[in-house]
C-alpha cells in the first residue's frame, strides 16, 4: 500500500553549468560575445550601448532615442522598417535601461542576411523625423497620465526619486518633460551614443563562422556616428528617508514600497544579501508572503528584491494591500524584519531556501538566451564567472549567524525610505 | 485569466519569474515529439523527452473554467485554484516540500481551463508526482485556508480590476457581449460578494465534480524518460478513483441581431472604447483565418490599425485588435485609447472604415506572407521554452489531439486572402457589435 505521507527521496542540485561565451572582435573593434548553443536555426543579436552625457535638464534624451531609433532613417521610413522586419518574421526590440540602451534582433538564421542591413540603417542613418517625435511625445504623455492613476506606479516613481534624486536612476519624469523634448537633443544624443566605441554585441543561438562573417561584413565597417561622449556615472549623497505618504482618498488598496540604496553585485556581501532577501521576500514561501498573504490575507502579493546597477543598487519591499489593513501590514513588515535581526533562522528553513535558490538558478539557465543574459550581468559589473561560483558556494554554506549579522548590518528600518500611496 | 501569483505585476517588476501564462498565449506553433498513454482511471498522460535541459516540468490541466460556474457563484473556479495550494489529504503544505527540492509552481484559471504547473530539477521529479497526485486524490479542506484565500482573491480583485484605471472593462464588456453563455462573467467573478460568500460545502462539491482523473490531462516534459514516467504515473496516479466524467451542457448564446452600446464614466485620464464581435470557437475550421486577420490588423508596427489610426490619422494613442481564443464562441476585440481632443464619433468612424476595408477588399499577398512568416518564426522560437511546450501539449490534447500542435502551422499556412475576406465580412457587422465607451469624467 502506497504511503502518501512519505516524501519521495530528493537530491540537492549539485552541478550547475554555465556556458561562457566565445569572445571575438569585428574589424572595427566592436567586441562580440557569442553563446553558440541550441538546436533551433535562430539567433538573437543584441547591440548594447552605454548611456552617456546625462543631463538633468533633458532627462528623456536617451529614452526618446531608444524609442524612436527605428522610426525613420535616410533610406527607410518607420513604416518600411516595420514592414521589412515583420516580412522576414523577425523581431526588432529596443530597450532602455538605467545604465545601457540596447537594440535586439531576433531572427531565423535563413533571414539573417536580409534583416541585418535594416538594423545597420537604423543604427547609422536614423533621422528622428519631427512627425514621429510629435506622435511619441503625445502618446507618452497620455500613457504617463494613465500610469499616474496607478498607486503602484506612483509609489515606484517616488521611491526611486527619494533614494536616487535627479539621476538617471531616480529621475522623477513628469508630463512636462515629454513636452520639452526637442528633436536636436535626439540627433545629438544619437551621434554621441550609438557608435562602435560605445557598443558591445551579445549573440545567442545558432551562430557560427558564416553568421559571424555576415555580421562583420555589415557592422564591422566604419559607422556614421563619431561624436565625443562621456559615459554616465553617478554618485549619491544621502537619501530622503522616513515616510512619504501620498494620499489618494478614493483608493481601495494602498501601495507600499520601502527600502534603501544598497550594495550592488560587485560587493562581497551581495550573494549573502540575496539569500537574506530570498528568506524575507524573494519567493512564494518567503516570510513576508507566508505572513501577510497566506496567513493574514491582506494582499494578493508581497515581495522584496535587491537590484544591482552599475553605480549603485537598491533593496525594496513592495506590496498592494487593502486600504483598511495598510497599517497592520506595515506593522507586520516591521515585525518580520526585526525577527530576522533578533532570531537565528532554523536549519530547516535555511535548507529550504538553499535548495530553492539552487533549483531556481538551474532553471534560469534554460536556453542560449538565458546563458547570454547571465554573462551580461557579470560583464557589465566587471566580474568573472567566479561570481557565480561564489554565489553558489554562499547559498550552500552561509550560516544562520551570518544571516542574522547581515540583517543587523543592512536592514535598519529607521533609515528606510517608506512610500505609501493610497490610505493608511 | 487569473494566476495564483501575479508574476509580472509592478511588485515583481525586477523578477522574471512566472510570466509564462502571458507568453503561452502568444506562442502558437511547435514541433514537439511526445509519447502518450492513458491510465485505467482515465487520466491521459503525455511525455515530452528533452535531454538538453537538466530540468523537468509537470503540467496538469483540468478541464474546468469559469464557464462551468453557477451564475450565483461566479469566480469560484479561480478561488478553487487558490485552494488547491492549501494542503491536500496527506500533505499539509504544498509549496514547502516543492521549494525544498528546488522547484517552483504557479497556476492560472481562464474562462475555459485551469492549469497547474511545476518546474523542478529533473532528478526530483517524483516530488512533483507525489504532490500533484495527492491533491487530485483529495484536498485537506481547511477552513483557515478557505478564509485566507477568500481574502487573497478579494485583494486580487481589487488590485487588478477595481483599483486600476480601466481595470473593470472586462467586468462590463462580457455581460454586454454575452447574454446567455457563461462567458458573460469574468474569471475573477462578477463581484466581491460572491467570493466572500463561498462556503466549504461549495468547495467540496466543486472538487468532486471537476477534479478527478477523467477531467485532467497530465504532461511531463524535460530530462525524463517515458518508461520512468509510466512507472511514476502508475504508482502515484493510478490508485486515484476515476470519479465522474463531467458532461458540459452550457446555455448557447443566441445570435446577436442588434447593436449594443454602453457608456461608463469614470475617473480616468483618457477616453477609450472597446468593440467586441462574436467569432467562431477555437475548434472551428475558420479559427486560424481570424487569428491571422487580427495579426494583419494589429500585430506590431507594420499593422494596419497602428499605421492608419495611430501614426497617420493620429486618432489613438493606443490601438489593438485581438481574439479571445475561446473554446466556445469567442470574441474579436478592438480596443483603443483616444488621443486628447479627438471626438469619439471620429475615432469610431475611423475604426469602422478600417473594418469596412478589410471586409470589402482582400488583404494583399505581402500582408499575408508577412503574418505567416511571423507565425513560422514564433514557432521556432517557442521551442526554446520547455514549459511552453508542456502547456501546449496539454491544451492541444484538450482540443482533441496533442498531435494537432505539430500540424497547427499547416492550418495557418492554408489560410488565403479569400478566407480572411469571408471571416471579415461575416464578423464586422454593426448588428453583431457590442461597444463599450469608457469616458473620462473630466469632459463627460
Amino acid at each position: 500500500m502506497l504511503d502518501r505521507t512519505l516524501i519521495p527521496e530528493s537530491k540537492q542540485v549539485n552541478e550547475i553549468n554555465f556556458i561562457s561565451p566565445q569572445k571575438q572582435e569585428l574589424d572595427n573593434g566592436i567586441k562580440v560575445f557569442t553563446v553558440n548553443a541550441g538546436k533551433q536555426e535562430l539567433v538573437r543579436i543584441e547591440l548594447v550601448f552605454e548611456n552617456v552625457n546625462w543631463k538633468e535638464s533633458t532627462p528623456l534624451q536617451a529614452i526618446a532615442v531608444s524609442h524612436l531609433i527605428n522610426n525613420g532613417t535616410k533610406t527607410l521610413s518607420a513604416r518600411q522598417i516595420a514592414d521589412q522586419v515583420d516580412y522576414y518574421g523577425a523581431f526588432l526590440q529596443t530597450d532602455y535601461g538605467a545604465d545601457q540602451s540596447s537594440i535586439k534582433i531576433y531572427t531565423l538564421n535563413k533571414h539573417l542576411a536580409a534583416v541585418l542591413p535594416i538594423l545597420w540603417s537604423v543604427l547609422n542613418e536614423s533621422i528622428f523625423p519631427q512627425q514621429e517625435l510629435d506622435i511619441f511625445k503625445q502618446n507618452q504623455q497620455q500613457s504617463l497620465k494613465v500610469s499616474l492613476q496607478k498607486n503602484d506606479f506612483i509609489a515606484r516613481k517616488n521611491f526611486a526619486n527619494a533614494i536616487f534624486g535627479n539621476s538617471a536612476y531616480g529621475s522623477n519624469i513628469e508630463v512636462e518633460d515629454y513636452q520639452a523634448i526637442q528633436r536636436a537633443e535626439l540627433t545629438t544624443y544619437f551621434s554621441a551614443a550609438y557608435k562602435p566605441e560605445n557598443c558591445t554585441i551579445f549573440v545567442a543561438g545558432k551562430f557560427e563562422e558564416p553568421e559571424f562573417n555576415i555580421l562583420n561584413g555589415i557592422f564591422g565597417k566604419e559607422w556614421s556616428n563619431k561624436d565625443a561622449s562621456v559615459i554616465n556615472h553617478f554618485s549619491f549623497d544621502s537619501s530622503v528617508t522616513g515616510e512619504i505618504f501620498i494620499e489618494r482618498p478614493e483608493a481601495i488598496q494602498s501601495a507600499i514600497r520601502m527600502g534603501f540604496r544598497s550594495i550592488n553585485r560587485t560587493h562581497a556581501d551581495f550573494p549573502a544579501f540575496q539569500v537574506m532577501n530570498c528568506l524575507l521576500g524573494g519567493y512564494f514561501g518567503s516570510r513576508l508572503m507566508a505572513n501577510i498573504r497566506e496567513d493574514k490575507g491582506y494582499t494578493y502579493g508581497i515581495g522584496s528584491a535587491i537590484v544591482s546597477m552599475k553605480d549603485s543598487g537598491y533593496f525594496f519591499i513592495a506590496t498592494e494591500v487593502g486600504a483598511d489593513v495598510c497599517s497592520s501590514a506595515l506593522n507586520e513588515i516591521e515585525k518580520e524584519i526585526s525577527l530576522l535581526k533578533s532570531e537565528l533562522v532554523s536549519d530547516e528553513e535555511l535548507d529550504l531556501v538553499r535548495n530553492y535558490m539552487l533549483g531556481s538558478m538551474l532553471g534560469s539557465l534554460e536556453n542560449a538566451f538565458s546563458h547570454a543574459d547571465k554573462f551580461k550581468n557579470i560583464y557589465f559589473s566587471g566580474l568573472s564567472y567566479d561570481y557565480y561560483d561564489n554565489y553558489i558556494k554562499t547559498v550552500k554554506s552561509i550560516s544562520p549567524e551570518e544571516l542574522k549579522a547581515l540583517a543587523n548590518q543592512y536592514l535598519n528600518t529607521e533609515e528606510f525610505t517608506k512610500v505609501i500611496v493610497g490610505k493608511k | 485569466m487569473c494566476q495564483k501569483v501575479f508574476g509580472t505585476s509592478g511588485i515583481f517588476s525586477t523578477f522574471s519569474q512566472n510570466h509564462y501564462a502571458y507568453i503561452w498565449q502568444n506562442y502558437k506553433f511547435f514541433m514537439v515529439d511526445f509519447n502518450r498513454f492513458t491510465l485505467a482511471n482515465g487520466l491521459r498522460v503525455l511525455v515530452h523527452e528533452d535531454d538538453t535541459t537538466p530540468m523537468a516540468v509537470l503540467n496538469i490541466l483540468y478541464d474546468v473554467g469559469a464557464r462551468d460556474e453557477d451564475e450565483d457563484k461566479t469566480g469560484f473556479a479561480h478561488l478553487f485554484e487558490h485552494l488547491m495550494f492549501g494542503g491536500s489529504v496527506n500533505i499539509p503544505s504544498y509549496d514547502e516540500p516543492l521549494q525544498r527540492v528546488g522547484g517552483e509552481n504557479n497556476a492560472f484559471t481562464s474562462n475555459d481551463i485551469t492549469n497547474y504547473y511545476i518546474t523542478l530539477p529533473a532528478t526530483n521529479i517524483e516530488t512533483a508526482f507525489w504532490l500533484e497526485s495527492d491533491r487530485m486524490l483529495s484536498l485537506a479542506f481547511s477552513e483557515k485556508s478557505l478564509e485566507t484565500q477568500r481574502n487573497v482573491v478579494c485583494e486580487e480583485f481589487k488590485q487588478r480590476y477595481l483599483n486600476q484605471p480601466y481595470g473593470d472593462v472586462w467586468l462590463k464588456l462580457r455581460p454586454l457581449a454575452y447574454q446567455k453563455h457563461p462567458y458573460k462573467w469574468a474569471t475573477i467573478g462578477q463581484d466581491l460578494a460572491q467570493i466572500e460568500n463561498a462556503s466549504m460545502e461549495d468547495v467540496k462539491a466543486f472538487f468532486k465534480k471537476h477534479y478527478n482523473p477523467q477531467n485532467a490531462i497530465l504532461v511531463v516534459g524535460g530530462n525524463v524518460k517515458t518508461e520512468d514516467v509510466k512507472v511514476l504515473a502508475e504508482k502515484w496516479f493510478a490508485p486515484i478513483p476515476a470519479g465522474h466524467k463531467y458532461l458540459r451542457d452550457l446555455p448557447k448564446e443566441p445570435v446577436q441581431t442588434s447593436e449594443r452600446k454602453e457608456t461608463v464614466v469614470a475617473k480616468v485620464p483618457l477616453n477609450a472604447f472597446y468593440m467586441a464581435f462574436k467569432m467562431p470557437a477555437r475548434r472551428d475550421a475558420t479559427y486560424q483565418a481570424y487569428d491571422l486577420m487580427a495579426d494583419i490588423l494589429s500585430q506590431g508596427q507594420s499593422s494596419r490599425l497602428y499605421n492608419s489610426l495611430l501614426k497617420e490619422q493620429q486618432l489613438f494613442s493606443d490601438i489593438h485588435a485581438y481574439i479571445t481564443s475561446s473554446m466556445d464562441e469567442g470574441l474579436f476585440i478592438i480596443e483603443g485609447k483616444l488621443s486628447e481632443g479627438v471626438a469619439m464619433e471620429a475615432a469610431e468612424a475611423a475604426v469602422w472604415a478600417e473594418l469596412t476595408k478589410i471586409s470589402s477588399e482582400e488583404v494583399t499577398e505581402t500582408e499575408l506572407t508577412k503574418v505567416k512568416n511571423k507565425s513560422e518564426s514564433i514557432m521556432v522560437f517557442a521551442e526554446m521554452s520547455l514549459l511552453d511546450k508542456a502547456m501546449n501539449l496539454a491544451y492541444y490534447e484538450l482540443l482533441g489531439d496533442a498531435a494537432g500542435l505539430n500540424t497547427e502551422i499547416d492550418k495557418y499556412l492554408a489560410v488565403d486572402a479569400l478566407k480572411i475576406h469571408d471571416a471579415a465580412k461575416k464578423t464586422f457587422v454593426r448588428e453583431q457589435c457590442s461597444t463599450l465607451y469608457y469616458l473620462t469624467s473630466d469632459n463627460a
